[in-house]
C-alpha cells in the first residue's frame, strides 16, 4: 500500500476539467423551476438513483460519475441511500409495469422541493422498449420529470453537464439570464 | 450409458438447424433427459418455451451439445424442475409468457409475471386476461426468534431492481429468497417479428454490462441460422471487443468487491483502471460500452491505428499498475479476513446448476464457453481457464484477477494477428426463403458467463422466435445458497461477488 500511496503523491491528478453545462439543458431547465424552489436549494445536490427498468447501461455510467476522473463530490453532487435524503430522483430505463408502483413509491417518499432527471433514451419515451406489454413507456409516464440527458447510455461528461446545469438552473444563474 | 445424440437421432430430426442438432423427441424420450439431468450426468444449458411446445438445450458428458424439443398438447409437459431444481425458475417464466403448465413442478408460483401486465401469458397463441394480482408468498422459515428483513425493488445503491427476503436468527440468515421480474421488458415479445436489425440492438441491450457479449451470440446465432460466415477480420475484432468488456467488467467488480469490504482504496484505483478501458474502447470502437458494433455478418466499426494505439497503451498500463493492487488486496490481511470463507458456494451445486462464469469456475466447474464448444477466433489463440475449488468470495475475485491476467494476453494475440480485410458480410435471408424456417444458436463467453442465443428466422427474413438466456439463471439461485450461515452484513459482498445480471435475467 506504502507504493500506491507514494506514487499517487508523484502522479498528477486523474480528474478532468469541469464541463461547461449544456445550453439546451439550461433551457429545459430553466422553464422547469420556479423562484421559491431555486431559493430554497443550496449549492449541493443529493441524488438518489432509480432503475425502473433499464438494460444496467445507464447505471454504469453513473457509477463511472465516482470514479477519480469526474469525481462528482467536487460539484457538490452525492449519491444518496434514501429518497427522504434525495432533493434529485435520477430515473433510468422504460419504466416497466414492474416497477412502476416502486418508481412512484420511492417518488412519493421524496420530501418537497424535489427534481426529476430521466437518464438516457430510454428513460425519454421507453426507447426500443416502447409498445412492450411489459413497459409503461417514459418516466414522465408516471412522475413529472424537469430534465432529460439523451444517450445510450449518456456518457458520463453528458451527465455531469446536465446536472450542472441542474444546478446553475437551481441556484437561479441560468434561470435569469435564459429565463 | 445414454449418449445426447442417440436421444437425438431417435426424435424427428429438425431441418436448418445449425450449428448444433435439434429434434422433436417423445414424452419417453424427454423423460429420459430429465432422468440423466437429475443423475448429474448432463447439464442443463436452457430451457424456453413457445406456444404448445418446450425446449431444452443439453450438455452430455462427452459435451456435446443439443436441443430436444415437447410437443405441449394443451400446454402440459412433464415438469423438468421436479427432478432438477436449475430448472424450476425457467419454468415458471416459460409457464408465464406461454401459459405451459409443467406436470408436477413443485412452485408454480409466478415469477417474471407480478400481475401488472395487464394480460396473461402474453406470449402464448391465445393470451390471456389480466392476471389477477396476488401478494407474493415467500417460502417460510420456522424456528425460535427468527425475524424478516425485506429488501427492494428499490436498493440503496446504484444497482438494478430486486426484492431480497432474508429471515434472519440474530446476525446469522438463515433463509434468503430472491424475487426478480421488475425489469421485465418483454424483449422476446419485441422481438417476434421484428427484422434482424432491430432484435440485434434489442439483443445488445439486455444487459447493459455484456453489450458485446449478447450482440455475439444474437450475431452469430444468426449467423448459424443463414449459414453466413463473416469476414475474418470481423471475427478477430469482435473477439477483440469482448475481451475489451472482460476487462472492464472484471476490473470494476475486483474493486466493487473491495469497497464493500471497506477498502475503498482498491475501488478507488479498480475505477481508474476501468474507465482507461471504457476510454480506449471509445477511441477505438466509437462507444464507450461498444454497443451497437458487433452486428450479424461482422462488425459495425473498424479498427484504425490511433485505436490499435490507445489500447496497446491502456494493455501497457494495466500491465503496469494491476500487480500492484494484486498485491496489495493478496497482502492486506483485513480484506483477506472478509473474503476467505465467506459465501461459499460448494462444487456440487455448482456442477449441478451448470453455473458458468466465475461463479462456476470458483467452485471447480472447468468451462468455458470460448473453449468449449468453442468458436473463431479463440481456438487459434492461446489463453488458460483459471478453476479453483474454495468456491468463496476470495476464489470469486482470484478467478477474475487471473481472466484479466489471460484477457490481456488474448488482447496482445489478437492485435498482433488482426487479419486485414472488410469487416461486414452481407446477410440475406433471400436465397433460403423457399426452404422454410431456418434455426440458429450460439453460446457466447461473457464476462459472467456463457450467454444462450437461440433464434428462428421466418421466410420473410423476420425473427419469428428468439430466446436468450443470461447466465445469472444458473447464478441466481447459488447465491440464496451461498449466504446460508453468514452474516447478513456480509450480504453486499457475496452479492457483489456474483454480479448477477437483474435485466439479463428478466428479459
Amino acid at each position: 500500500m506504502r507504493k500506491l500511496l507514494f506514487e499517487s503523491l508523484i502522479r498528477p491528478p486523474l480528474t478532468e476539467r469541469p464541463p461547461r453545462s449544456s445550453d439546451a439543458a439550461v433551457d429545459e431547465l430553466a422553464r422547469a423551476l420556479d423562484g421559491i424552489a431555486r431559493k430554497r436549494l443550496g449549492r449541493s445536490l443529493s441524488i438518489r438513483a432509480i432503475d425502473a427498468g433499464s438494460c444496467n447501461g445507464c447505471e454504469l455510467e453513473m457509477h463511472a460519475l465516482n470514479n477519480a476522473f469526474y469525481d462528482i463530490e467536487r460539484f457538490g453532487f452525492r449519491f444518496v441511500a434514501s429518497p427522504r435524503h434525495a432533493d434529485v430522483l435520477m430515473v433510468t430505463g422504460p419504466v416497466t409495469k414492474n416497477m412502476r408502483e416502486a418508481l412512484k413509491r420511492t417518488w412519493d417518499a421524496t420530501p418537497n422541493p424535489k427534481w426529476v432527471v430521466a437518464l438516457g433514451g430510454c428513460a425519454k419515451d421507453g426507447g426500443c422498449f416502447a409498445g412492450s406489454y411489459a413497459v409503461v413507456g417514459g418516466v414522465s409516464e408516471v412522475v413529472p420529470v424537469d430534465l432529460h440527458i439523451p444517450g445510450c447510455p449518456p456518457p458520463p461528461i453528458e451527465i455531469l453537464k446536465g446536472l450542472i446545469a441542474l444546478l446553475d438552473g437551481a441556484n437561479g444563474k441560468a434561470g435569469a439570464s435564459k429565463g | 450409458m445414454p449418449v445426447l445424440s442417440d436421444l437425438i437421432d431417435a426424435g424427428r430430426r429438425i431441418e436448418h438447424h445449425a450449428p448444433w442438432p435439434r429434434a422433436l423427441v417423445s414424452p419417453k424420450a424427454w423423460s429420459l433427459a430429465v432422468e440423466q439431468l437429475a443423475y448429474g450426468r448432463w447439464s442443463l444449458v436452457g430451457l424456453w418455451g413457445e406456444p404448445d411446445r418446450v425446449h431444452m438445450t443439453l450438455l452430455d458428458e462427452a459435451r456435446d451439445i443439443g436441443v430436444i424439443s415437447l410437443d405441449c398438447r394443451g400446454g402440459r409437459y412433464p415438469s423438468v424442475g421436479q427432478h432438477h431444481p436449475p430448472a424450476l425458475r425457467l419454468e415458471r417464466a416459460a409457464a408465464d409468457l406461454f401459459g405451459l403448465a409443467p406436470q408436477g413442478l413443485p412452485d408454480t408460483r409466478r415469477w417474471l409475471d407480478h400481475g401488472r401486465w395487464g394480460v396473461s401469458h402474453p406470449l402464448a397463441a391465445r393470451p390471456g386476461g389480466p392476471a389477477a394480482a396476488s401478494s407474493y408468498r415467500f417460502l417460510p422459515a420456522e424456528g425460535e426468534s427468527l425475524h424478516q428483513i425485506p429488501v427492494g425493488p428499490v436498493h440503496a445503491g446504484i444497482i438494478e431492481p430486486g426484492h431480497f427476503r432474508f429471515t434472519a436468527s440474530g446476525e446469522t440468515v438463515v433463509r434468503l429468497e430472491e424475487r426478480l421480474g421488475y425489469v421485465h421488458k418483454g424483449i422476446e415479445g419485441l422481438m417476434a417479428g421484428a427484422p434482424v436489425e432491430q432484435a440485434a440492438r434489442l439483443a445488445g441491450r439486455t444487459s447493459g454490462d455484456s453489450t458485446v457479449a449478447y450482440s455475439l451470440a444474437f450475431a452469430r446465432a444468426v449467423e448459424a441460422a443463414l449459414g453466413v460466415t463473416p469476414p475474418p477480420r470481423a471475427i478477430w475484432l469482435r473477439a477483440l471487443m469482448a475481451e475489451l468488456e472482460r476487462l472492464a467488467n472484471h476490473l470494476g467488480d475486483i474493486g466493487a468487491i473491495c469497497n464493500d469490504a471497506a477498502f475503498a482504496i482498491m475501488h478507488a484505483h479498480c475505477g481508474v483502471l476501468r474507465e482507461r478501458v471504457l476510454r480506449a474502447a471509445d477511441a477505438a470502437f466509437g462507444h464507450r460500452l461498444m454497443r451497437d458494433r458487433i452486428v450479424p455478418g461482422g462488425a459495425a466499426s473498424d479498427l484504425n491505428e490511433t485505436g490499435t494505439g490507445s489500447i496497446r497503451s491502456l494493455v501497457a498500463e494495466i500491465r503496469q499498475r494491476f500487480p500492484h493492487l494484486v498485491e496489495l488486496y493478496d497482502n492486506t490481511a483485513s480484506l483477506q479476513d472478509r473474503t476467505v470463507a465467506t459465501g461459499r458456494v460448494k462444487v456440487e451445486l455448482a456442477r449441478q446448476y451448470a453455473a458458468g462464469g466465475y461463479v462456476g469456475r470458483a467452485s471447480g466447474r472447468d468451462f468455458d464457453a470460448r473453449r468449449t464448444p468453442g468458436y473463431a477466433p479463440y481456438d487459434q489463440l492461446a489463453f488458460d481457464v483459471p478453476v479453483l475449488q474454495e468456491g468463496d468470495v476470495n476464489a470469486r475475485v482470484w478467478i477474475r484477477v487471473r481472466e484479466v491476467e489471460q484477457s490481456l494476453s488474448l488482447v496482445d494475440q489478437i492485435l498482433g494477428r488482426l487479419p486485414a480485410g472488410p469487416i461486414r458480410a452481407e446477410v440475406a435471408a433471400a436465397d433460403n426463403a423457399a426452404d422454410g424456417p431456418r434455426e440458429g444458436m450460439a453460446l457466447a463467453e461473457g464476462f459472467r458467463g456463457d450467454i444462450l442465443a437461440w433464434l428462428r428466422l421466418g421466410a420473410d427474413g423476420t425473427i419469428e422466435r428468439c430466446h436468450l438466456r443470461d447466465p445469472s439463471w444458473f447464478q441466481w439461485p447459488l447465491l440464496e445458497a451461498a449466504i446460508e450461515g453468514n452474516i447478513v452484513a456480509d450480504f453486499p459482498l457475496c452479492n457483489k461477488s456474483f454480479n448477477c445480471s437483474y435485466s439479463g435475467h428478466d428479459l
